[in-house]
């Protein structure tokens, strides 16, 4: 039997990010890793570091995450002196790219609505000539963008290899290939049994449940609930380029050492992370209209990996009521959210910092609420 | 840049003569290499004596034909313009216009920009 303060079941972007923070609160920290027969969502993330029109009518979602990409910088900073991992953050603004004035219109009005309700997340409208200007690669179909500052992008698998090594240098233990099954609230103040597939098991006061989508089964057995799906996206990669592409978008992005992903696919097909010839072929076609350039540039890979979403599309943070010390952690932003997981959520969950104010709006009883119906942006 | 570019080493290999008496001639960085019709660009380059074919995009390492088959990548060149072929793939042409490779292809963005520029 090992016993120990914090206790975060899954590997992924959001755990790691979660044990990390609590790791360098002072917390002792366990952080079980499925290993590779996980869904790894966090292996397939597009990269963004964003926040431009996230939290449209939920002005606590659009400020979480605008709080989010201004703690990013120390993160990385962190992290690289840490570990040495650079996880190649830059942070120039983002552009969002639209096709027609109709779209230009709904984005101008819902930036709006976001930015007044929440206030620090300014952005800029452009049209064509002015988007042009700063991406010249856009092609004639385009119809203008819109700009946020404070968006940028990372490489999300760095990220997840510096969060896994910072853990390991501020003292955390991480223990891979544990299939967890069963989390059991122990009585007089035991705290919770913890146990593996294989027979191991685990003990602590706390315990977080980072695990994706295996969140949906363990929520219950400490009386919380966290319904969610999978929704597959699928990316494509291009030969390396010299540097042509000076921001990301949410449509491409050139990474730092020239690759430039393609966004993306919306599809809810259950748990297949595979590749289609129909998704490669309409992302690339979309890819080309928006940067002509890229038509006579090479794929080199494609891939496919499963978002875990809420049916709102917004994440889900709560402290149990009924066995409190356990907490429940998703949310398909990984990359964006990171480094407020590790600053907010770490210190919260180990009882080292205190809860973040109106997170009420994250508790996952929400979806039990039979007059509400709920739809998310994929 | 650290990759030599300049003048050929000895050639590793040589032709063994059953060949076809047929030449054709190219021009590889400006400068005109002759070889056997219907071999690969980078078979032509071997037997020129070129060292490394092309430098890598993120850390500018030299590399050269290896395995000399579709499969390595390694050999990428610049052909006619275009970049990235694979050396080992191509057959040689005569007039063909055959160019090292330094780090990552660059795009030409024009009023219509749809091409590789170099």
């Amino acid at each position: 039997m090992q016993t120990q303060e914090l206790v975060v079941i899954g590997g992924g972007l959001v755990g790691a990010a979660i044990a990390y923070g609590a790791a360098r609160a002072g917390a002792p920290v366990t952080l079980l890793d499925q290993g590779d027969v996980a869904h790894r969502a966090s292996r397939g993330n597009f990269g963004l570091v964003w926040v431009q029109s996230k939290g449209d009518k939920v002005p606590r979602y659009a400020r979480w995450s605008r709080d989010a990409l201004t703690f990013w910088p120390a993160l990385a900073k962190e992290l690289l002196e840490l570990t040495g991992v650079d996880v190649a953050l830059h942070q120039p603004g983002g552009f969002w790219i639209g096709f027609s004035e109709a779209e230009m219109e709904a984005r101008q009005v819902m930036l709006e609505r976001i930015n007044s309700s929440v206030g620090g997340i300014p952005y800029e409208m452009l049209d064509h000539a002015a988007l042009k200007a700063r991406l010249p690669a856009i092609g004639p179909a385009v119809a203008g963008g819109s700009y946020c500052p404070l968006d940028g992008h990372a490489n999300p698998l760095m990220l997840l290899h510096a969060l896994h090594a910072g853990l390991k240098a501020r003292g955390a233990r991480v223990v891979s290939s544990v299939d967890v099954t069963q989390i059991t609230h122990q009585k007089n103040g035991a705290g919770f049994e913890i146990k593996s597939k294989d027979g191991k098991s685990w003990r602590a006061p706390r315990v977080v449940l980072a695990a994706g989508l295996g969140n949906n089964e363990l929520a219950p057995q400490v009386g919380l609930h966290a319904p969610v799906l999978p929704n597959r996206g699928q990316v494509l990669i291009t030969e390396r380029l010299k540097p042509f592409l000076p921001y990301p978008t949410n449509k491409a992005r050139q990474t730092n050492e020239g690759s430039v992903q393609l966004g993306y696919s919306v599809e809810d097909v259950g748990l297949d992370d595979g590749t289609t010839v129909s998704a490669v072929e309409w992302i690339a076609k979309r890819a080309v209209t928006t940067f002509p350039v890229l038509s006579s540039v090479r794929l080199v890979r494609a891939w496919g990996a499963l978002r875990v979403l809420t049916p709102d599309g917004l994440p889900i943070y709560q402290e149990s009521a009924s066995c409190p010390g356990a907490f429940v952690a998703t949310s398909h932003s990984g990359v964006s959210l990171a480094a407020a997981h590790a600053q907010v959520i770490g210190p919260w969950v180990a009882g080292l910092g205190a809860a973040p104010d109106a997170f009420e709006v994250f508790a996952g009883e929400r979806f039990l609420d039979p007059n509400r119906s709920f739809s998310n942006a994929h | 840049m650290h990759t030599k570019t300049s003048s050929p080493c000895p050639a590793l290999f040589t032709s063994k003569g059953d060949s076809p008496s047929v030449q054709v001639t190219l021009q590889f960085d400006d400068r005109p290499i002759t070889a056997p019709a219907g071999v690969s660009i980078a078979a032509a380059l071997l037997l020129n004596g070129v060292g490394p074919f092309r430098a890598t995009p993120v850390t500018s390492a030299p590399r050269a034909a290896y395995c000399m088959m579709g499969v390595c990548f390694d050999c990428l060149v610049e052909v006619d313009g275009t970049p990235s072929r694979q050396a080992c793939l191509i057959p040689v042409q005569e007039g063909m216009i055959v160019r090292r490779q330094q780090g990552a292809s660059a795009l030409e963005i024009s009023s219509g920009g749809e091409n590789h520029g170099r």
